[in-house]
C-alpha cells in the first residue's frame, strides 16, 4: 500500500506525521522518557523501508482455535476467510468499511507527542488492522495477530499498525505476537479503545529474532466501567521498548499489566508505562517480573498519574527483577504522581538474586543446582503466567521462557565442563 | 554409617563447632541435645552442605566415603535426609513438580528408571495417605502458607518418598503442638530398620518419647561433653543444660 490510495483523511494524518517525525528526529538518550533506552545509536534510522514481501509467507502455528491476521514486515498477507461472529469487524484500516469508528479513534488514543515513535509509525505504517467488537458482542475465540519480521541482506524497517475497538458492553480476547527471522527493526502501534462496560484480555509475546530491535507503543483508552487485562512476555529482540499509555477516562475503569521478561547476552529490554487515573474508582495494577542473565539489561519506568478528580483511585505498580549474573543490570524507576487526597497507591521495585534458602532446600533433596535454579526462575515467573485464561497461549508462552532458561542452562553447564 | 571425627565449623568466621565426634551405626538413632546456640543446627547444616557453614577441620565419613567432599545434591542422592526445622516456602513450585522431580533425581544417581507422570503421582498418593497429608497439598506450591504441623508431615512426606538411609532431624517438634508432633513423630519412627540410621537433634525430651535412641549425647558450647542412654534425656528435662552451659564456657 501507497499513501496515495489512502482516503483523504488517512492521507492527511500521515502527512502530519510525517513532517512532525521528520521535525523531531529519533528520540536520544537526552529525552528523559528514553533515558535508559538508546534506540537512535543502533542505526534504525537508517534502515530501508521495508517493501512488499516476497516469497513464501512464513509458516506460524496458531496459538489454538483463534481468528488469525499474519503480517509480514507490517503488510496484511493473510486475514481470517472464515465468516466471522456477527458484530465483529475485521479489516484494513483504509477500507472506508469502518471509515467513522477509524476516524474517530486513529491516532486518538495515544497522545500526541512529536518524538514519540509511535508518530512515525503513522506516517510510515503501511497496512494498518482495524478490529471491532460490536456493543454487547462477546466474542469467545481469540484474535491473534502475528507480525512477522524479514530482514533481508539489509536490514529493513517497518511499522505495523493495529486499532481495536470494543464498544459497549463487548469483550474479546486478543493475542498479539511479534517474531521473525534476520535484522529488521519493528515498530508496533497498537491502538485500543473500550467503550463504556467494554473489556479485552490482551496476551503480547515479543519473541523477535535475535538481532531485531523492536519498539512498541500501546495506547489503551477506559470509558466507564471497561476493563483491560494484559500480559506482556518478552523473550526476543537484542532491544526492545514496549511502551503503554493508558488513560483511564471512565469512573471504575480498570487496568491491570502483567510483564515477564527474559533476557540474556547483551539483550536490551525496556518496558515503559504511565497510567493516567482521570475519574474516580479507578484500578490499575502492574506486576513485572524480569530475569537478566548475561550482560543483559531491564528498564522498568512506571509512572502513575492520579489526576484531581481521581478519587478512590486504587493503583499499584511492582516490579521485580533476578540478576543471574555479576554483568546484568536492571535500571528501575517507578513514578506516582499524586493530585487526589483519598486514594491508595503503592509501588515497589526489587533486584536481587536467587532465593539462596530456596535452592539449599530444592539441592537438599537431590536436585541438581542448575535443575533448582530453573525451578525457581520459573515460580518467579509463573506469577505472570497465570493471569493468562487461554491455557494454549499459557502454555506456549510459558514454553517458550522454559525454552531460553533451559538454552543458557546448557551453554552454562558446557562452560563448566570446560572449566572443570 | 556416620562417622564424624573432631568437627570444627565456623559461620561468618566464628567457630561454633570446636571438635565434635559421635559415630552413628546403621540401625541406631542417636539424639542430641542441647540449648540454644549450642550448635546443634550447625551440625545439621554442615552434615547437609549449607554453603556459608565453613568446615575448618576434622573429618565425615558417610558409608566411607568422604560427605563434606559431596555437593549438596549428590549427599541427598546418596542417602542423607535433612528434615528442616524451617522448611522453606517456595511459592509457584508445585509439590508434585518439586517432588517428581527430587524423586526421579534421587532414582536416577540409584540407576533406577525414572517414574512417569502417572506412576509418580500413584505412589505419591499412597504415601500421603499413610501420612495424613491431604491430597491437595500435593497440588499446592510447597510448604507455601502450610501450617505448621502441615510443614513437618510434608517434610516426613518427602522421606518416605526418597527413601534416605540417614536422616538428621532438626528440631522438627518445634512449632508443634502434642497431637502434631505424635503423628510426625510416629511417622518417622515407622522408617527405622536396622539398615537406616537416625541423628534427631532438639531442644526437649518430649520427641524421644516417640523416637526412642539407642544413645543421647549432649551438645554445649560447640562440643560433645556427655553421651549416655535414653535415660540422659529424661534427666536433662529434670535438670536443665545450666550445668552443661558453665562446663563449656
Amino acid at each position: 500500500m501507497t499513501g496515495t490510495s489512502h482516503p483523504d483523511w488517512l492521507a492527511s494524518l500521515r502527512r502530519v506525521a510525517r513532517a512532525k517525525a521528520d521535525a523531531a528526529g529519533l528520540p536520544t538518550r537526552r529525552d528523559e522518557a528514553w533515558k535508559y533506552t538508546d534506540v537512535a545509536a543502533l542505526g534504525v534510522g537508517s534502515f530501508l523501508l521495508a517493501e512488499q514481501p516476497r516469497g513464501a509467507v512464513p509458516e506460524v502455528a496458531p496459538l489454538g482455535d483463534t481468528i488469525r491476521l499474519l503480517l509480514v514486515n507490517g503488510n496484511l498477507v493473510a486475514a481470517p476467510d472464515e465468516p466471522l461472529p456477527a458484530g465483529v469487524v475485521v479489516d484494513r484500516l483504509d477500507s472506508g468499511f469502518s471509515a467513522g469508528v477509524v476516524q474517530a479513534h486513529l491516532g486518538q488514543v495515544i497522545p500526541a507527542d512529536a518524538k514519540s515513535l509511535a508518530t512515525l509509525n503513522s506516517a510510515l505504517f503501511a497496512d494498518g488492522v482495524v478490529l471491532r467488537i460490536g456493543a454487547g458482542v462477546k466474542v469467545d475465540r481469540p484474535f491473534e495477530i502475528v507480525s512477522f519480521g524479514q530482514g533481508g541482506d539489509e536490514p529493513v524497517a517497518f511499522h505495523p499498525r493495529c486499532l481495536v475497538v470494543v464498544e459497549e458492553g463487548g469483550s474479546a480476547t486478543l493475542i498479539e505476537r511479534h517474531l521473525g527471522s534476520g535484522s529488521y527493526f519493528s515498530n508496533s502501534v497498537v491502538e485500543i479503545a473500550l467503550a463504556d462496560g467494554a473489556s479485552l484480555h490482551h496476551y503480547k509475546q515479543q519473541d523477535e529474532a535475535a538481532h531485531a530491535v523492536h519498539v512498541a507503543t500501546t495506547g489503551v483508552s477506559l470509558a466507564g466501567g471497561a476493563r483491560y487485562a494484559g500480559v506482556l512476555v518478552q523473550t526476543g529482540a537484542r532491544l526492545a521498548r514496549h511502551e503503554v499509555h493508558a488513560a483511564l477516562g471512565g469512573q471504575d475503569a480498570s487496568f491491570g499489566l502483567d510483564g515477564a521478561y527474559l533476557g540474556a547476552g547483551q539483550q536490551h529490554l525496556d518496558t515503559t508505562t504511565f497510567v493516567n487515573h482521570v475519574a474516580p474508582g479507578g484500578a490499575s495494577r502492574q506486576v513485572f517480573k524480569g530475569v537478566l542473565d548475561d550482560q543483559a539489561r531491564g528498564v522498568y519506568q512506571g509512572t502513575v498519574l492520579v489526576q484531581r478528580g481521581a478519587q478512590k483511585t486504587d493503583a499499584h505498580q511492582l516490579s521485580k527483577a533476578l540478576l543471574l549474573s555479576p554483568h546484568a543490570e536492571m535500571d528501575g524507576k517507578p513514578e506516582l504522581e499524586i493530585y487526589a487526597d483519598d486514594v491508595k497507591c503503592g509501588h515497589g521495585c526489587t533486584v536481587g538474586d536467587i532465593d539462596e534458602t530456596a535452592l539449599f532446600y530444592l539441592r537438599a533433596r537431590g536436585i541438581d543446582e542448575a535443575t533448582a535454579r530453573h525451578l525457581l526462575i520459573e515460580a518467579f515467573l509463573a506469577e505472570v503466567l497465570d493471569q493468562i485464561e487461554v491455557e494454549p497461549v499459557r502454555q506456549a508462552f510459558a514454553a517458550v521462557l522454559g525454552e531460553r532458561l533451559e538454552g543458557a542452562h546448557a551453554t552454562r553447564r558446557s562452560d563448566d565442563h570446560r572449566q572443570g | 554409617m556416620l562417622e564424624i571425627r573432631n568437627l570444627h565449623a565456623s559461620v561468618d568466621g566464628r567457630e561454633i563447632l570446636k571438635g565434635i565426634d559421635l559415630t552413628v551405626p546403621a540401625g541406631e538413632v542417636h539424639a542430641v541435645m542441647g540449648p540454644n546456640g549450642s550448635g546443634k543446627s550447625t551440625l545439621s547444616y554442615v552434615l547437609a552442605g549449607r554453603d556459608g557453614y565453613e568446615v575448618t577441620a576434622g573429618s565425615a565419613t558417610y558409608k566411607g566415603q568422604d560427605l563434606l567432599a559431596m555437593k549438596i545434591e549428590e549427599r541427598a542422592r546418596q542417602g542423607v535426609f535433612l528434615a528442616f526445622q524451617y522448611p522453606v516456602e517456595i511459592p509457584g513450585v508445585t509439590g508434585v513438580n518439586f517432588l517428581k522431580t527430587a524423586v526421579n533425581a534421587v532414582r536416577r544417581s540409584r540407576g533406577e528408571s525414572e517414574l512417569d507422570a502417572m506412576q509418580f503421582l500413584k505412589l505419591a498418593r499412597k504415601k500421603a495417605k499413610e501420612l495424613g497429608v491431604g491430597e491437595e497439598m500435593l497440588r499446592r506450591a510447597v510448604n507455601t502458607g502450610f501450617s505448621g504441623g502441615e510443614k513437618k508431615r510434608y517434610e516426613a512426606l518427602q522421606m518416605a518418598l526418597l527413601e534416605p538411609s540417614f536422616m538428621i532431624l532438626d528440631e522438627t517438634d518445634s512449632g508443634l503442638d502434642i497431637d502434631a508432633l505424635r503423628v510426625v513423630a510416629e511417622a518417622v519412627d515407622a522408617f527405622r530398620n536396622p539398615q537406616r540410621a537416625m541423628l534427631v537433634i532438639t531442644h526437649y525430651q518430649r520427641i524421644l518419647d516417640y523416637i526412642v535412641p539407642d544413645k543421647v549425647h549432649v551438645l554445649a558450647g560447640g562440643r560433645i561433653v556427655q553421651t549416655g542412654d535414653k535415660d540422659l534425656a529424661l534427666e536433662l528435662e529434670r535438670s536443665g543444660y545450666a550445668q552443661f552451659v558453665g562446663q563449656a564456657a
